[in-house]
């Protein structure tokens, strides 16, 4: 693939065009990092002195898990609602009418969700480290990031594959909230879920986030041994990447009436 | 003169609703072409399918040399598109927007120039959401604008805009005619096709019922001619004059084709009889009136069928 130099600028000031629409959306910008970061903050103030198990504290597993909890967000959710809403104001129409390649309008706003997944990153690790206790694996961070990358590739194409299916811009923060947060749950994102009933297990291995969640928490676990990013995680996540590829390309629309 | 857009047998259905059928028409370049009709009448559609946004079932279109659905990138380069339904992002500035939009535009016009060509200098660096409904449709002309575009689709331009606004979209528009640029223009005022359009394209049912010049429009159409008379009696026997003459009391009126001979014949025998013409008056048709009537019988033929 050979992109021109003038399209890769082009990319860029679309991702910086649309962090700027995201800092100045509080909404956005409140349920991608603040919420998080008051559940980082709750869970850790309750459940502070207790252990996941001998010697692994319990904000040693709960910032990594709030950290992917944001990174899904901020591209699952942020993807799907962003750009239902913008179709809905025919910007995404307005776009199309100009020599804008759409790849790279599509880009720059994957691009943007992934840099605002990172910064939520950084800020859920800075506040588990500052407040409690959480101690950064230097080691294990290149392992760590490579789950990210597959991560937010994931949930930025089943963001975009929500807004591809539901075509009303009303319905879609419903939906995309009402699909990612029992997600969390059945993830064990709040709750390891190692005393869980079966099902509830096999329903959060379907999905997944539970695929990103593990291995991403499992750098941080001190007593993890070998790789982190397993071939079943990989499998799974990939699975669900290729799926959310083939609903965007096929049923994407950019016309706010369908 | 070449040709900007050609359209030929356009045809285009939803499911089993027929949006066009059969509609051919050209746009030279450097024309102003107003395409008039009511809703329905498949004035959206046309410009979709010109603008590349929808695929017609079968005709043969070429704008500036491309197919729309096939010209892309070098396509979308040479064109600017106003919309009424495309919006923008609420949180930024009139000029960050203009920026943004025009980054893709291989001749791209300066920002400052664009604003103060729509008058928002004052609203420049003011977030978009603060903007009037007026500042927003000018906003949304300069967006159009940003590419330096040879063709320009306006999409009811000045839809919701007071009388002065109005008149200050118009004089933009007649400024970029006098670039040279092309215009394919819809809209529901006929002031305003008559104001601003070489050309008029009058759409319904899918098809083409009327087309020419504001002013080969209304010539085709019969000439009214009203007067009154002090005594109702002597109506009786007055001349044979035109088609549909209408007998009110003192008032009476008809139309004609032949408003000149039918002219000398009414004063011939109101002057032998000593009788005053009060009120006499001779009327082309108004574009509206033109308009109405091409309306009229174009539900009638849709009736018969």
């Amino acid at each position: 693939m050979n992109i021109p130099r003038a399209d890769l600028v082009l990319l860029l000031r679309q991702i910086r065009h649309q962090n700027r629409v995201f800092w100045r959306t509080p909404v956005a910008a409140f349920f991608t990092l603040v919420l998080p970061i008051f559940f980082l903050v709750l869970f850790s103030v309750i459940f502070g002195t207790s252990e996941v198990a001998e010697g692994y504290e319990f904000s040693q597993f709960f910032a990594p898990a709030m950290a992917v909890f944001a990174a899904g967000s901020s591209t699952f959710t942020t993807l799907a609602i962003g750009t239902a809403l913008d179709r809905n104001r025919g910007i995404l129409k307005r776009v199309r009418g100009t020599p804008l390649p759409p790849w790279v309008y599509m880009t720059g706003r994957i691009g943007s969700g992934v840099w605002i997944a990172v910064i939520s990153v950084v800020v859920m690790f800075l506040v588990g480290w500052a407040f409690f206790g959480f101690v950064m694996l230097w080691d294990n961070l290149g392992e760590a990031a490579a789950v990210f990358v597959v991560g937010v590739a994931t949930f930025s194409a089943l963001g975009l594959s929500v807004c591809a299916l539901v075509r009303s811009a009303d319905a879609t923060p419903a939906v995309a909230n009402a699909v990612f947060l029992p997600m969390a749950f059945v993830s064990g994102m709040f709750i390891p879920l190692d005393d869980a009933p079966r099902w509830l297990v096999t329903l959060g291995d379907i999905f997944p986030l539970k695929h990103f969640a593990e291995p991403f928490g499992a750098a941080f676990n001190p007593f993890h041994t070998g790789v982190v990013l397993g071939w079943e995680d990989l499998a799974v996540m990939g699975v669900w990447l290729v799926a959310g590829l083939v609903v965007t390309t096929r049923f994407f629309r950019w016309d706010p009436k369908g | 003169m070449t040709a900007a857009i050609t359209v030929k047998d356009l045809a285009k259905t939803y499911g089993r609703v027929t949006a066009l059928d059969g509609v051919s028409f050209e746009v030279s370049e450097g024309e102003v072409l107003a395409l008039l009709g009511p809703n329905g009448a498949g004035k959206t559609t046309t410009v979709e399918i010109l603008e590349g946004y929808r695929k017609a079932d079968s005709g043969e279109i070429e704008v500036l040399g491309f197919h729309p659905s096939t010209g892309g990138r070098p396509f979308r380069d040479r064109i600017g598109i106003v919309l009424q339904e495309t919006g923008t992002e609420q949180v930024l500035s009139v000029r960050e927007t203009i920026e943004i939009y025009g980054a893709s535009y291989s001749r791209r016009r300066p920002t400052a120039e664009l604003i103060s060509l729509v008058g928002l200098e004052e609203k420049a660096d003011a977030r978009i959401k603060t903007l009037s409904g007026g500042q927003q449709r000018r906003l949304d002309l300069a967006l159009g604008l940003v590419g330096d575009p040879d063709l320009i689709f306006l999409d009811e331009p000045t839809t919701g805009f007071d009388p002065a606004a109005r008149r200050k979209s118009w004089e933009l528009v007649e400024g970029l005619t006098a670039l040279g640029k092309t215009i394919l223009l819809t809209t529901h005022y006929l002031d305003e096709a008559q104001h601003l359009a070489d050309r008029i394209v009058v759409l319904s049912g899918g098809r083409i019922v009327a087309e020419g010049t504001p002013r080969t429009l209304a010539a085709a159409r019969a000439t009214t001619v009203r007067f009154s008379t002090a005594q109702a009696a002597e109506v009786r026997d007055l001349p044979v004059l035109g088609e549909g003459r209408e007998v009110r009391g003192h008032r009476v009126s008809y139309q004609t084709t032949h408003p000149t001979a039918d002219l000398h014949t009414l004063t011939g025998w109101a002057v032998e009889r000593g009788i005053e013409l009060e009120d006499l008056e001779v009327r082309r048709p108004s574009l509206e009136e033109v308009y109405l009537e091409i309306m009229e019988s174009a539900r009638q033929d849709n009736r018969r069928q």
